[in-house]
């Protein structure tokens, strides 16, 4: 009850901010002037359209035309340049498999990864695994994931020549962004990706778990005569879990936001390029729905974490300071 | 035993003497000097290595941002568009073999000879006819190296000599036509006679010999880009590439059969008259700037010397960074400290206010400052304002956090019942305590602010396209479509900031060990 509660007060609160927010980006987006295409006809056209849409009415109104196209219609606007008046949504929509499809592989293989290094690392705490360890995770989490992507195109596919440079467009890969062949390509972005993954996560459980493995209960588990691997599968691991797993959630959140830099570099059809062409291309209607969309799974992703933590541990009471 | 207790009672008052009859109290000075709260922290920042190691290649790095454009003699101005691209070449270093400018490169007989050609043509001045031997000993040459060559059997053409070999870039750019004023014809000869250095090169014919006219490197005869002697009948006979090869010039003679250095090319009075010249570049950018192509680093994408680009670009990143911070321990403190303070109400609206910024998407952001401000202010100070719009909750969380535990502790209430204002209290009694937090958040900020501000300037948000301003996001930026035939564009921006990057990151973490008194004695 308590925790249904605080969940309601959460997503009230979140609707306020994102109410808020998407205001202020709305007047800043449409105060912006907005430019027409060097071709008459189709500037006309367009002009036309704008003005049957109401884009030349003051800005109150077109504040109101659009919360009410977006809440009967669920209709956020035009794309004019990306794809030519299709609906914002639909551009955006359309861009959201493969962001979370690089994303989601490149979290199945990290995830698992970095975590598994992450508990080597705490058990084999200051030994030479340990350091060595440690001394790369410093590397991998300090070093932008730009510079990756540029090492894994070098290696995979100038020096081996076993990747290719981008990604295929779906009519290459057999239609879907599903195909095996699909998933060759996608293999150099999930690697740039991953790199940074595992080891910020790696680090986490290591931080999280040499806590937990100086914990007075794991010195009492030992002296009830448990093994030492018994003591840290059955206590340590189970309580440095708490704060990872929220972690791993609101990794798997923002996979939906997919990644700016990674999809630049390898052609990635995603969010994150829409986003950059967008304003490259100043189509507002698209750039207003994708940062809302932004916006959104920030939010989502912050309330989501923070409720995990009460599923997982009873202890985290909610909503006290 | 009781009576015995019993007499302690009777002892005699004279015996009773005063221990320090006479004598003033005091407190005994210590031997050593106390130590306060920062020597502490430093005693322990001292001891963790690989902080103290960031913190010098920091300052290091820090040092060659200022003093690179001073030191390597090249102004941040300095351009060559003609030298762009370029690999590192120093003409010290050359000597060893490192720093040539060189690249390796697979040529086909033509292109070598073509290249080799540069280097006998620039012997060849006055149409003497120079040979193999004294091109190739030329210091205008540009092979460095070039092996036996290997016969190349693709399928579907003709078998093909290939020679691996290494070219020096610079001089590979070798002749060029220019239309210079009379004035600037005749201050370059008398260059040429105080130094001796070649700059003009005898035109050359536009026959049917010449494969390509606009190209000043087709100095020889060709028939299609292919190098030929013309025999007694008037036939064309290919020469091929080996020992002994004699290119023949091609060059424009008069009816005397003196070579012709300039022709006239329009323009009226004798200052404003234009001369079409075939110079070597190189010798001419000795003349333009008093000094060989010297790049330690190479030059970037637009023909900067890239050593003085990415020491500005790490000057402009480190300056933000700064800034950044800065502003946003102030913002954050006084924030944090008023919520942490007063708490109640004023508390809960100013974290209302803070759960809204801090749900703002940061790219979104810096894209609409950038949008809107770019053009206004300049797209710095638009950077500098994003950065601060949401920068300071992190401060200012962590300010009011160590508010709310040292705000009802016994000295604080002390000081109230004492009289002082809630100013005092909070700045002179609880703010020293949260210092430590807020200095070691200073560090680690500014390794975020380098990162994102190269990610956005390497994205295209922000960007800086001035002679002085750059960024090491945006030479990798310039660098992402043709680095993997230039691998220096990308290789020393990529460097830099990655070691920039890992340094304050250690930096950071050494100071947060190092101000966090629970971690005192604790030797790992």
């Amino acid at each position: 009850m308590r925790m249904a509660k605080y969940v309601l007060k959460r997503i009230i609160l979140m609707l306020f901010t994102f109410f808020v927010i998407t205001t202020i980006s709305f007047i800043l987006i449409r105060i912006l002037p907005r430019e027409l295409p060097q071709e008459k006809v189709m500037a006309a056209l367009i002009q036309a359209r704008w003005e049957a849409l109401g884009y030349n009415e003051p800005l109150l109104t077109q504040y109101f035309i659009y919360w009410k196209n977006i809440l009967t219609e669920w209709d956020f606007g035009t794309s004019w340049y990306i794809s030519f008046r299709q609906p914002a949504m639909e551009t955006l929509t359309s861009r959201l498999l493969p962001s979370v499809l690089v994303n989601l592989y490149s979290l199945l293989f990290s995830v698992p990864l970095g975590i598994a290094l992450g508990i080597f690392a705490a058990i084999k705490k200051n030994k030479w695994q340990d350091s060595l360890i440690s001394t790369a995770v410093m590397v991998f989490v300090s070093v932008p994931s730009y510079v990756y992507a540029f090492l894994v195109q070098y290696i995979f596919y100038f020096k081996l020549g076993w990747l290719p440079l981008q990604l295929y467009s779906v009519a290459d890969a057999g239609g879907s962004y599903m195909t095996l062949k699909m998933f060759h390509s996608m293999i150099a972005p999930i690697l740039a990706l991953s790199f940074g993954e595992i080891a910020g996560l790696c680090r986490f459980t290591r931080a999280e778990l040499t806590e937990t493995l100086t914990s007075d209960y794991m010195l009492l588990a030992r002296t009830k005569g448990l093994t030492r691997g018994q003591a840290t599968t059955r206590h340590a691991l189970k309580n440095a879990m708490v704060p990872i797993l929220p972690m791993v959630i609101s990794s798997f959140i923002s996979i939906l936001g997919g990644s700016f830099i990674i999809e630049k570099i390898f052609g990635i059809p995603g969010v994150g390029q829409l986003f950059l062409m967008s304003i490259s291309q100043r189509d507002f209607d698209v750039f207003m729905a994708d940062s809302m969309f932004y916006i959104f799974i920030g939010l989502l992703g912050g309330i989501l974490v923070d409720v995990s933590y009460g599923f997982i541990d009873p202890r985290i009471r909610m909503g006290e300071k | 035993m009781a009576e015995k207790i019993n007499t302690y009672g009777n002892i005699p008052k004279e015996k009773f003497a005063f221990a320090h009859s006479g004598e003033k109290l005091t407190d005994r000075k210590f031997d050593d000097k106390p130590i306060g709260y920062f020597k502490d922290a430093w005693i322990r920042f001292r001891k963790n290595r690989a902080s103290v190691i960031a913190a010098v290649i920091i300052m290091l790095v820090i040092l060659y941002a200022f003093l690179a454009p001073l030191l390597l003699s090249h102004e941040s101005s300095f351009m060559v568009a003609f030298y762009a691209k370029k690999p590192p070449r120093n003409v010290f270093l050359r000597e060893l073999g490192i720093c040539d400018g060189g690249m390796d490169r697979d040529f086909t007989e033509k292109s070598l000879i073509k290249a080799i050609g540069i280097g006998i043509g620039a012997e060849d001045f006055d149409g003497h006819g120079a040979t193999l031997e004294e091109g190739m000993a030329s210091y205008y040459q540009p092979i460095l190296e070039v092996d036996e060559g290997t016969l190349s059997t693709s399928t579907g053409k003709k078998e093909s000599m290939i020679y691996s070999g290494r070219i020096d870039s610079y001089l590979e750019t070798g002749f060029m036509y220019l239309t210079i004023e009379q004035p600037e014809y005749e201050k370059i000869l008398s260059w040429e006679q105080e130094t001796g250095i070649h700059v003009f090169y005898p035109l050359v014919e536009n026959n049917e010999w010449n494969a390509d006219p606009t190209d000043a490197n087709n100095w020889y005869k060709t028939k299609k880009n292919a190098p030929v002697t013309i025999t007694d009948n008037g036939r064309a006979k290919t020469i091929e590439y080996g020992p002994g090869m004699v290119l023949e010039d091609n060059y424009k003679r008069d009816s005397e059969g003196n070579l012709v250095y300039y022709e006239y090319a329009g323009g009226g009075t004798l200052d404003s008259a234009l001369y079409k010249v075939r110079i070597l570049y190189y010798n001419y950018y000795r003349y333009l700037y008093d000094e060989e192509p010297n790049y330690l680093l190479g030059t970037d994408s637009q023909g900067y010397d890239l050593a003085v680009r990415m020491a500005d670009g790490i000057k402009l990143s480190i300056l933000v960074a700064l800034c950044v911070s800065a502003i946003n321990l102030v913002i954050g403190a006084v924030y944090g400290a008023v919520e942490g303070y007063y708490g109640g109400t004023v508390d809960i609206v100013l974290e209302r206010i803070s759960d809204i910024l801090g749900g703002v998407p940061f790219i979104v952001v810096a894209t609409l400052f950038q949008i809107h401000l770019s053009q206004k202010v300049g797209a710095i100070p638009s950077l500098l304002f994003a950065f601060v719009l949401t920068g300071w909750l992190g401060t200012a969380y962590r300010v009011r956090s160590q508010f709310y535990r040292f705000k009802n502790q016994e000295y604080v209430m002390a000081a109230r019942t004492l009289g002082a204002k809630d100013r005092r209290i909070i700045w002179k009694h609880i703010f020293p305590n949260s210092l430590g937090t807020i200095i070691t958040s200073c560090a680690l900020v500014i390794p975020g602010v380098i990162n994102q501000e190269s990610t956005l300037s390497f994205l295209g948000i922000v960007k800086f396209s001035t002679a002085k301003t750059t960024s090491l996001g945006t030479l990798l930026s310039d660098a992402s479509g043709i680095w993997t035939n230039y691998p220096h564009l990308m290789i020393y921006p990529a460097l830099f900031l990655a070691l920039l990057m890992i340094c304050f990151n250690l930096f950071g973490n050494g100071l947060r060990d190092a101000f966090n008194p629970a971690l005192r004695g604790v030797e790992e």
